[in-house]
């Protein structure tokens, strides 16, 4: 006898189980322009399917007919949260490529500059991870700091959040007694403010249940999707590049590299917060070591490069050789020797990198930049099938996902 | 021992012989190429021979030659041993009439998005993908646009009537 059921499905149709959920392309919970696929039994997920590139901006191939220089503002929009580190990984791919000498001081500017931008992406992703537990206040707090950072970066460079920051060379200007009194101000209120943070989350019953054993991986599946930065750590691999590959004179400074061991939700979030501390220690170490300089060092902010590095307005003005090279300079009329280079930084999320073709011309040849989250974000099916879907929005937010730098 | 760039040059050469080719250093990392069908085979021997240890791939792109007729299309694999903190840049090359390249995604599974965009951009063929579609462009695209024959709107030309968007 036939089964007696209150719907009755048209003969032939299948009877499916699961229910297809789409989430995004743009929804509260992504935080970014991501969508998911998703088919749900309940509230289990089954399985996710991942659209990404909805704004891909085809920056592979607009590189290709920029001089260098125009290129650092196209890093800012691949992992906006911290510009900083893109502009700064870009410089130094070039200064690498063309075998430029750097100032010590210039290099602790940068490391300044790159340390504040990761705590400030990091802030954005811890709180983020608070926010889709229901904790909205750590993330309005901290917004107060990450203003301040803001201030500092304008002080520095002239704008927030699409930084361009620096130059081919060193720094467009040399930091003003503001931006240092700002630096002073974020050294002695931010730690407090980070406990406070940490208070709020790490020991939180509600915190750790909804994040603990969930989205986790082992560190042998992370290597294999290609995980970097601090979601590889969290899964207890010490990769990092600042330590691996010193840049920018890592190597002068003192720093722990923590890892977690489940590769989880909280994991994740522990290792970012740990991270923070020790982004602050490299920040003080580094403003130690600018204020020992004495003398006419103490005012270096840009190698001498006049190739690259525009020459001052005033000698623009006045000195016909100024005059040349910045003429040269803004219409990119250097050529570029012939050669191949790849060159990482840690950024934000991992392992940001440039691979960069020149054919002797005066563009790039072929520009690639290796965006992490593009790459690790491929696991995202495995770390959420079989869990609930509401783990599924929190491990989306603690993988630190960028939408810009996902697309580039 | 320490892992050097001679040591893996040697190491491939004893196995491959004259089949992999153009060796050279550039910014501390060792390049090769190999034809393409081997490519499988070396990422295998880079990964499995425990005194290599080539686990992490880096980075996986394309670029268009389009001047080396017969090889205009290059797939470029970014390798990385963390132990020894050793980089190796590996490509295979092939002619943009028949793209077929073997896939890495069974070893790699960091390869399957990186081989998919490198297919949505450069239009490789990976033989053996197991979802080898387009992913940042929209699935309509019947071109690959970051091959050199699509070049970029020339930025002086002046026959655009920018009138209707008040720059005219």
């Amino acid at each position: 006898m036939e089964q007696q059921s209150h719907i009755t499905l048209p003969k032939g149709s299948i009877e499916k189980t699961t229910t297809t959920l789409n989430i995004g392309p743009t929804h509260p919970a992504t935080h970014g322009v991501f969508q998911n696929i998703m088919e749900v039994d309940g509230e289990r997920v089954v399985s996710t399917e991942q659209t990404v590139g909805y704004i891909h901006r085809a920056f592979e191939k607009l590189a290709e007919r920029r001089p260098l220089y125009q290129i650092t503002p196209i890093t800012d929009r691949l992992n906006y949260c911290s510009s900083p580190i893109n502009n700064m990984g870009w410089h130094i791919t070039c200064e690498r490529f063309l075998k430029l000498e750097l100032p010590k001081r210039v290099d602790y500017l940068r490391v300044i500059i790159m340390e504040l931008s990761r705590i400030s992406d990091h802030l954005i992703c811890n709180s983020i991870v608070g926010v889709d537990t229901g904790a909205y206040t750590g993330f309005l707090y901290v917004m107060q700091y990450r203003e301040l950072i803001y201030e500092i970066y304008e002080e520095v460079c002239g704008s927030r959040l699409t930084t361009n920051i620096g130059r081919i060379g060193g720094f467009e200007r040399n930091f003003t007694n503001t931006a240092f009194t700002k630096l002073e101000k974020f050294l002695n209120e931010y730690p407090k403010v980070l406990k406070e943070f940490e208070n709020l989350f790490a020991r939180n019953r509600i915190f750790m249940d909804r994040t603990q054993g969930t989205g986790g991986i082992s560190a042998e599946r992370a290597l294999n999707y290609g995980f970097t930065g601090p979601n590889l750590r969290a899964a207890g691999v010490d990769y990092d590049v600042r330590v691996q590959q010193p840049y920018s004179s890592y190597q002068d400074f003192d720093f722990k590299v923590p890892v977690g061991t489940t590769g989880d939700n909280y994991d994740r979030f522990l290792v970012r917060n740990a991270e923070m501390y020790e982004s602050i220690s490299i920040i003080k170490q580094a403003y130690q070591k600018i204020q020992n300089f004495k003398g006419a060092e103490a005012e270096v902010y840009h190698a001498d490069v006049p190739e690259y590095y525009l020459p001052k307005k005033e000698d623009v003005y006045t000195k016909m050789e100024a005059l040349i090279w910045h003429f040269k300079i803004i219409m990119g009329e250097i050529e570029l020797p012939k050669g191949q280079i790849y060159s990482a930084v840690e950024g934000g999320n991992g392992e940001l990198g440039f691979y960069l073709i020149s054919d002797g011309g005066r563009t790039p040849f072929r520009l690639h930049f290796r965006r992490p989250c593009f790459i690790y974000y491929q696991a995202f099916e495995e770390l959420i099938k079989g869990g609930m879907l509401s783990d599924a929005v929190v491990t989306m937010s603690s993988l630190n996902l960028i939408a810009g730098e996902l697309d580039a | 021992m320490a892992l050097s760039n001679d040591t893996i040059q040697n190491k491939l050469e004893e196995k491959f012989g004259d089949q992999v080719l153009n060796f050279s250093t550039a910014s501390g990392i060792l390049s090769f190429e190999s034809p393409k069908e081997l490519n499988l085979k070396v990422l295998q021997y880079l990964y499995e021979e425990p005194s290599l240890g080539f686990t992490f791939l880096t980075d996986l792109c394309g670029v268009n030659y389009p001047d080396n007729t017969g090889a205009e299309l290059v797939v470029v694999y970014h390798l990385h041993n963390f132990s020894e903190n050793i980089r190796l840049r590996y490509s295979v090359s092939t002619s943009i009439d028949e793209t077929a390249v073997f896939t890495a995604s069974k070893l790699f599974e960091s390869a399957n998005w990186m081989e998919r965009e490198t297919y949505d951009f450069f239009g490789v063929n990976f033989i053996g993908h197991p979802n080898l579609k387009r992913i940042l462009n929209v699935d309509e695209m019947d071109y690959f646009p970051l091959r050199k024959q699509y070049p970029l709107e020339d930025q002086t030309r002046i026959d655009k009537d920018d009138e209707m968007f008040g720059r005219g």
